[in-house]
């Protein structure tokens, strides 16, 4: 059956840049977001920049949503979006989550992380964030 | 000309030149079945048919998304350029998605000569998503050599991907089912290579040996004979009416470690040169089948769900809910008054 054009489901790729081994909350918002009827992408652990820009661009995703809790966030999440840019990618919603300092949130916002998500978000608030926020689909 | 048509035009020749963002916004309107993917793969069909698509399928878990990978690091090594469509399964309640086959095949993001998309089965039964066919045409018309087609973890019977590739490879892993299962019917019969993955465990050379006894062992003519499909000694038995079992390859590979992977890629090779002398014909003639017949089906639905049959077409599927009707007749009735006619008696 076609699902009416409404109904498409959003694409998110979710991703874990820098070196941290912990990939429990991604995976389980990955898990929780496929719940959400979201198709989620999923990378798994230790990817570069350059990995998470291209396969945002091959899987044509609405969203990228990065896990961090390495501390490396300032300079790995604003490689993230400035590599997205440079492919032609600025359309696409960029939200991080993890462990990073309310100080450091405007910077990144600044940089084009649309929202930092912190420990005690639940799965449905960010649900709620991405269907609003994310771009019709086009015909 | 119509925005969709010329939209179309313009991703396509984008995706063709080698723009990857065209190339990837193409494949998202595909698996929308947008108008836009409909005037594209219009456009680009007819010069499609030189990729070679290959299926990989198997249990979930035997290794399809590794060996994959590594399928990957050896046609790259070799200079030709490689495309992935990944299935995964959709969610049958919230039709939501968990995509993770290119967790294995994330080495590649500097490459411009490798390209993974990853696809969610949507409610399609069978081992791909109803678009996979298209997305791999697309692949092919964006000048991949290769088209691995990976289709979610199957069971016995999801033999679609056989219609949709050129060669089929099915994965297992060792001691996962003695003799018996080797000669059931369903998807080891549709294999044109069968690999034995993950050949570093126990029990890999034993379950390679006893796929090659059932497998590549026919029945022979003599006791064929006996049920009367063919003269005894007659070398094309089976051959005429009676379609002839393949007689895949049995290997034997460790895709973590990228062991027998060369050999693997020598015998697509192969499968696929003796499939250009002819031997595919078949098979070629079965993918067109299968895709024409899907749209034809597809927009029957359509039609019987469009605005000037919508309400006959749910009284019609009410009534036999209700089991005042049979779905027979029901069928008669709603395909005659497609045509303005009446339903036979």
């Amino acid at each position: 059956m076609i699902p009416p054009m409404s109904e498409r489901p959003i694409k998110i790729l979710i991703a874990k840049p820098g070196l941290d081994g912990h990939d429990r909350g991604a995976k389980v918002l990955a898990r929780g977001l496929r719940d959400e009827g979201f198709e989620v992408v999923y990378t798994g652990l230790r990817q570069t920049p350059e990995m998470i820009a291209t396969a945002a661009l091959q899987e044509d995703v609405d969203v990228v949503g990065l896990s961090i809790l390495s501390g490396a966030h300032m300079t790995l999440l604003p490689k993230v979006t400035r590599l997205l840019r440079e492919r032609g990618l600025d359309d696409v919603l960029v939200t991080a989550g993890g462990i990073i300092p309310d100080d450091d949130i405007p910077a990144l916002e600044e940089a084009g992380v649309a929202a930092v998500f912190g420990p005690g978000t639940t799965i449905a608030e960010v649900a709620a964030y991405i269907r609003s926020h994310v771009r019709p689909p086009e015909g | 000309m119509n925005p969709a048509g010329s939209r179309a035009d313009e991703l396509a020749d984008a995706a063709v030149a080698g723009d990857r963002r065209a190339l990837a916004r193409l494949l998202t309107a595909v698996e929308n079945r947008t108008p836009t993917a409909e005037a594209a793969l219009r456009r680009l069909y007819p010069s499609t048919g030189r990729a070679h698509l290959v299926g990989i399928t198997g249990a979930p878990g035997a290794g399809k998304s590794t060996l994959v990978a590594a399928l990957i690091a050896e046609v790259r090594a070799v200079g030709r350029a490689v495309a992935v469509v990944a299935v995964d399964p959709s969610s049958p309640i919230t039709g939501g998605a968990l995509l993770g086959d290119r967790v294995r095949m994330q080495a590649y993001a500097s490459d411009d000569g490798v390209f993974i998309r990853s696809m969610a089965s949507r409610g399609h039964a069978g081992g791909l998503a109803a678009t996979s066919t298209s997305a791999a045409i697309v692949l092919d018309a964006a000048g991949f050599d290769l088209v691995l087609l990976e289709t979610v973890g199957t069971g016995q019977s999801e033999v679609e991907v056989a219609a949709a590739a050129d060669t089929t490879v099915v994965l297992e892993a060792p001691e996962m089912g003695d003799e018996v299962q080797a000669i059931k019917a369903g998807l080891l019969e549709v294999a044109d290579i069968v690999v034995v993955n993950k050949g570093d465990r126990p029990g890999a050379q034993r379950t390679a040996a006893q796929l090659r006894a059932m497998l590549t062992s026919t029945v022979s003519p003599r006791v064929a004979a006996a049920d009367g499909a063919f003269a005894p000694g007659d070398e094309r038995a089976g051959s005429g009416e009676r379609p002839r079992p393949k007689r895949p390859e049995v290997l034997i590979t460790t895709a973590s470690t990228g062991e027998g992977v060369p050999a693997l890629l020598a015998a697509l090779d192969r499968h696929r040169s003796a499939g250009r002398e002819g031997l595919a014909d078949g098979a070629r003639l079965a993918r067109a089948e299968a895709q024409v017949w899907a749209i034809v089906s597809e927009r029957l639905r359509d039609r019987f769900h469009g605005a000037a049959a919508g309400n006959v077409t749910a009284s019609t599927l009410l009534a036999v809910a209700e089991h005042r009707l049979d779905p027979y007749t029901a069928a008669d009735q709603l395909l005659a008054s497609l045509t303005g006619g009446r339903a036979p008696d």
